[in-house]
């Protein structure tokens, strides 16, 4: 039920790719912030990141000890929903693969547990083979704490709210359990280039 | 999952406009009338979607400012002079013009009368917007839960909605302005950003566990949520809605 409206040009960029744009969205230079409540504060000797859950043994490293584990510097392009894009943002963080390796499960879903009680699911394989990371360096610098920091999810093939903020653990679980958003409102899985924004999309 | 069941995927629908009200300089009132609108709850949006000659499309989230009622919705824009979408919106759109529009969505950032209070809504420039659609539901059915509105505007030629919350002001609510920039002659309000002695004086207290919206520019709603967070409010008790530098 497309139909054209009278008078809109657009203001299309020429400098973006548009095979890089998912449907619906705009290429911004700047950096959003979106959050549902005030943003956490934890001091780095408080700050811990654990595995939970469907797991043979957790795991839990304080942040000195996670700073010492290998971390990769990533360049990929992020999508909100709430329509803007960010072409080559570049990351550096511990690859969840790092995270779990070794760990034997038999969990096919993982919840993001965040400060803040800010929770995201998704499948485990979406966590998996080198496609997310807990990352705490943007551009180079520490994050920053509206943007996540100390340290943040990184799942760039999913709408952004499914790279959680603040977060501070991975909870393997063997079914689905929706997160935050999901319980308000939004798709379960969050495909950007299905455009999977909302409940029934 | 169940949700999804229950309520069905979000078409878009074709919204006509039906009435264009200026509300400041830089911000309008668009009024439209949406075929089958499902209604919606104070403090939801919608995503709306353009259309060029050459099939390019633009989508973007506006807050809905107004009460349910029937297949009339309203979303109240600031023009960004940069912004893709609200230069259109507000200067070109007109009465029977119609564009595409799905919603209601977000179901977080809401508050309905029977939730009951005290209620503390913090606004910052058109961050008002999803607020007055609060304040207006609440008036809709004659609530009297008390209700404090704080607002920040830069002047009060900027102040949106100026005269209708002056008109709704009592009966449990209390609107307080507070102008950062500029001042009218004899202004007796506040006339500076919004900051923790202010928070404490317009009140309620964190002791009363009021509920409290934020919504703003992001510094404005960092701000005011890490100041509340100081005041003793729970953290969960304070939603807050960003706008970003851009979305225009």
């Amino acid at each position: 039920m497309s139909f054209v409206s009278r008078g809109f040009q657009g203001r299309r960029r020429q400098d973006a790719d548009p095979s890089r744009v998912p449907p619906g969205q705009y290429v911004t230079d700047d950096f959003p912030v979106l959050s549902a409540g005030p943003t956490p504060h934890t001091a780095l000797d408080e700050w811990t990141f654990s595995i939970v859950g469907e797991v043979n043994e957790p795991r839990r490293w304080t942040w000195d000890e996670f700073r010492a584990l290998p971390s990769e510097e990533v360049t990929v392009d992020i999508h909100c929903v709430t329509k803007w894009s960010k072409l080559d943002s570049s990351w550096e963080g511990v690859s969840v693969d790092t995270l779990l390796d070794g760990v034997e499960t038999s969990a096919e879903y993982i919840v993001e547990l965040a400060d803040g009680g800010y929770t995201t699911n998704l499948p485990l394989e979406d966590v998996t083979g080198g496609k997310a990371w807990v990352v705490f360096a943007f551009d180079g610098e520490p994050l920053e704490a509206e943007h996540g920091g100390p340290a943040r999810m990184l799942v760039p093939h999913l709408y952004f709210w499914k790279s959680a903020k603040w977060v501070r653990a991975l909870e393997l679980r063997t079914s689905d359990e929706p997160g935050f958003w999901e319980i308000n409102g939004y798709h379960n899985y969050g495909d950007p280039w299905q455009e999977q924004r909302y409940w029934g999309d | 999952m169940a949700g999804a069941a229950l309520l069905g995927r979000l078409t878009w629908r074709a919204a006509e406009v039906v009435e264009v009200r200026p509300e400041t300089p830089r911000v309008k009132t668009l009024v439209f009338d949406v075929v089958d609108w499902p209604g919606h709850r104070p403090g939801q949006h919608v995503d709306i979607r353009l259309t060029a000659e050459d099939g390019y499309q633009a989508e973007r989230s506006y807050s809905i400012g107004s009460a349910s009622d029937g297949n009339r919705i309203e979303l109240t824009v600031e023009r960004l002079d940069d912004g893709e979408v609200s230069p259109y919106l507000t200067g070109e759109l007109r009465p029977g013009d119609t564009i595409e529009l799905r919603g209601p969505i977000g179901g977080y950032f809401v508050w309905e009368p029977p939730q009951g209070g005290p209620l503390l809504l913090v606004a910052g420039g058109s961050g008002v917007v999803p607020l007055m659609a609060m304040v207006r539901a609440r008036a809709a059915v004659g609530s009297d839960v008390e209700t404090r509105l704080l607002f920040s505007s830069r002047g009060w030629d900027d102040v949106i909605y100026r005269d209708e919350l002056e008109r709704l002001g009592g009966n449990g609510l209390s609107v307080v302005q507070t102008l950062t920039r500029s001042q009218p002659p004899g202004w007796r309000g506040y006339a500076r950003r919004v900051d923790a002695a202010m928070l404490a004086e317009v009140g309620p207290s964190a002791p009363e566990r009021p509920r409290v919206y934020v919504c703003g520019p992001t510094p404005f709603v960092e701000a005011v949520a890490e100041a509340l967070v100081g005041l003793g409010h729970e953290p969960t008790a304070i939603r807050t809605e960003r706008f970003g530098p851009t979305g225009g």
